[in-house]
């Protein structure tokens, strides 16, 4: 791997991102795993960059720090008299060896070819555009029932959550 | 910041350092370069909006330091850096401490993608505008960050109704900023000011500029919005612990980005770096643009100072119930005359280089469509608010009970 | 260029946190932000993937529409899982999942 901004690039970004990994699973503070999380996510937004998937980036930050991040620290605030609870973990030790297991299968997977040819190192130097992304999305050949589907799903979640959230005697 | 970088990048090349290395360097030298603007600029903007202010009010403003105060800002720094640098004992240090940087560098960011000239920019991303609504989410967690870590209820009453409102602002402002995007047929800022050297968005989409501005005024939390800060309740809202440089920083985030959103509506709406000669010197492009920016940030002082703070659930109303409703409406709109115009071929396919002759039916089109929803929409304001003056005439008391609850 | 499998790896220990801390918190809402975490680590995988393979000059954006149909999904799960975690607080005064057990036999 020479030297360059993009090698540069990921090393910082997979700092943020395992880092940001650690943070959410330890911390006892759950406001401060909610920012640990957004500093996770912001580096798997740095790698859709990477990955010249610039749109996606955008649309990660813009869902994940934008939204999500202030609706879980309102959940985190408004559960506030019991977010500081002594124990941090249940079951810790075996759900330890079983995530470690289950990293090392994966480790596994990836470096040991299962399932057919060692996947290519070099990435194709010309990559589709976030234009043709659109042009897909609303294509009938391309994904336009799972993009209806999806904005039924998101109204659908908006109206649960408002009627799951409402308080009644309000 | 392209020229800027290559050249760089040849002469480290050229005096043996690894390619990779010296293209990561010259990257850095530009990125410098380019939020270096924006730095600048606040400490001038500062002087001004406290000008303006103090004419508005009937005042003289800064007038002690420097010819006609211009150093005030210089002396104010050096204030603020003499301060004590306080951190609550019971605050959240490294959050409390990480906030104003995240709330300063949100609005830094932004000028990554606008474009100074036709060929002076900092980057042309594919997805500028989105990048722009994304890159403004950052603010918002700061804020919400600062008045928790601050461990202070002032603080955290404070953050909470600046996030209600900017969060709910954001919608109206992104699908307001849908309408040039649309009509550019791309989200980089470059194509978007390209795209308007036949006609101004502003003609073409009136209606999404007055979304823009107003949500862009209520996203810097300026009056009639501030009640982000609203002195005479909440004290000073979510920075109320913040001394010295810390509160220096969110002091400069607010007022870099009020003159942000001034050359991002120039950019959006008003052509940029469109002007006479503008393709002939970079200079008066870069002059353009700024002109375009600093009258539209001016007509924001002007309104910050003139109108009274609203409360928050007139705000929330205002938004949720006029704005966004406008908003999909205005876009519905839009997309679909635009559509019927392409289809018959009223329209150039590529705004790009189109000429005023060429954009004249889509113009009058778009303009009669959007005139034709102000005007319901006018109508609908105008009869609610004589419903409430009778209602308030006929019983005074119950009226304020009911608008109070 | 940073070869596949890095990705690939970062995402397996991204995936294994997130697996960690869905099994072993006790919060329900930081059981959610693990959940988070496993949707961005397959996220990562399918980008990359969608990134190292052939199709990803050609129209087949698979990997790319599915990672922001991910995106949604998640939108919509933060949504109503933190609904649900707010009613079951204020019914139950606990954000702790086991003592959700109203329904146990």
């Amino acid at each position: 791997m020479e030297l360059n901004a993009i090698s540069i690039g990921f090393v910082v970004f997979t700092i943020f991102t395992l880092g940001g990994g650690v943070g959410v699973v330890t911390t006892r503070n759950l406001f401060q795993g909610t920012i640990w999380l957004m500093v996770s996510l912001f580096g798997v937004a740095g790698y859709f960059v990477l990955l010249s998937a610039p749109f996606l980036a955008a649309v990660q930050i813009l869902v994940y720090i934008g939204a999500i991040a202030i609706l879980i620290t309102f959940a985190v605030m408004l559960t506030r008299s019991v977010t500081r609870v002594k124990a941090r973990y249940i079951r810790l030790v075996p759900s330890l060896l079983a995530s470690f297991a289950l990293f090392l299968i994966l480790l596994l997977g990836i470096a040991v070819p299962v399932f057919g040819e060692i996947s290519p190192d070099i990435a194709p130097v010309t990559v589709a555009s976030t234009r043709d992304l659109g042009a897909a999305l609303v294509d009938e050949n391309g994904y336009v029932v799972p993009f209806l589907l999806a904005s039924v799903l998101l109204t659908g979640a908006m109206i649960g959550a408002i009627f799951i959230a409402r308080d009644d005697t309000a | 910041m392209d020229e800027i970088c290559t050249g760089l990048c040849r002469l480290m090349v050229d005096s043996g350092a690894e390619p990779g290395l010296a293209q990561f360097v010259s990257l850095l030298v530009g990125v410098l370069l380019v939020s270096g603007v924006p730095l600048l600029t606040v400490i001038l903007l500062i002087w001004i909006e406290r000008k303006v202010a103090a004419r508005i009010q009937d005042r003289i403003g800064p007038n002690r330091v420097g010819p006609i105060g211009l150093m005030q800002t210089f002396a104010d720094l050096l204030k603020l850096l003499g301060k004590e640098d306080i951190t609550p004992t019971a605050a959240d240090r490294l959050l409390y401490n990480v906030a104003p940087l995240v709330s300063f560098a949100s609005v830094v960011l932004i000028w990554a993608i606008v474009p100074f000239t036709p060929f002076h920019y900092g980057v042309d991303l594919e997805i500028g505008a989105l990048f722009f609504v994304a890159v403004a989410s950052f603010g918002t967690l700061a804020i919400m960050v600062a008045g928790w870590a601050s461990n202070n209820k002032y603080a955290l009453l404070g953050a909470f109704r600046v996030v209600s409102l900017l969060v709910s602002y954001e919608v109206p402002l992104v699908f307001a900023l849908l309408a040039p995007v649309m009509l550019a047929g791309s989200m980089s800022m470059l194509d978007i000011v390209n795209a308007q050297s036949g006609m101004w968005f502003v003609v073409l989409s009136p209606l999404a500029f007055v979304i823009f501005y107003i949500s862009s005024q209520a996203e810097t939390g300026r009056a009639p919005f501030d009640l982000i800060e609203a002195e005479s309740e909440l004290v000073a809202g979510f920075n109320i612990e913040y001394s010295g440089m810390k509160f220096g920083m969110f002091f400069a985030a607010e007022f870099l980005h009020v003159f942000t959103n001034g050359i991002l509506m120039a950019l959006l709406f008003f052509g940029g770096w469109m002007g006479p000669l503008y393709y002939e010197s970079p200079l008066l492009a870069f002059a353009w643009l700024g002109a375009k920016g600093g009258i539209i940030y001016l007509t924001t002082l002007w309104l910050r100072n003139t109108v009274p703070r609203l409360r928050i659930d007139q705000i929330m109303a205002f938004n949720w119930k006029c704005l966004v409703p406008l908003s999909i409406a205005n876009i519905v709109l839009v997309s679909l005359a635009l559509k019927a115009l392409q289809e018959l071929n009223l329209v150039p396919r590529q705004l790009i280089g189109a000429s005023f002759v060429d954009m004249l039916p889509a113009t009058i089109t778009l303009l009669v469509i959007n005139g034709a929803l102000a005007i319901y929409l006018l109508g609908i304001l105008r009869r609610r608010g004589q419903e409430a003056r009778r209602e308030a005439q006929a019983a005074p008391m119950q009226f304020a009970r009911a608008t109070a609850d | 260029m940073v070869p596949l499998w890095m990705y690939l790896a970062v995402a397996a220990a991204l995936f294994s946190l997130g697996v960690f801390g869905a099994l072993s918190r006790r919060n329900a809402v930081a059981v959610l932000m693990s959940v988070e975490l496993m949707l961005n680590a397959v996220n990562i995988n399918l980008v990359a993937f969608w990134r190292y393979s052939e199709t990803s000059t050609d129209l087949l954006l698979n990997g790319y529409a599915f990672t922001a149909f991910v995106l949604i999904v998640a939108a919509a799960e933060a949504a109503v899982g933190l609904a649900i975690i707010i009613t079951v607080y204020r019914n139950r005064r606990s954000v702790i999942p086991e003592e959700a057990a109203a329904l146990k036999g």
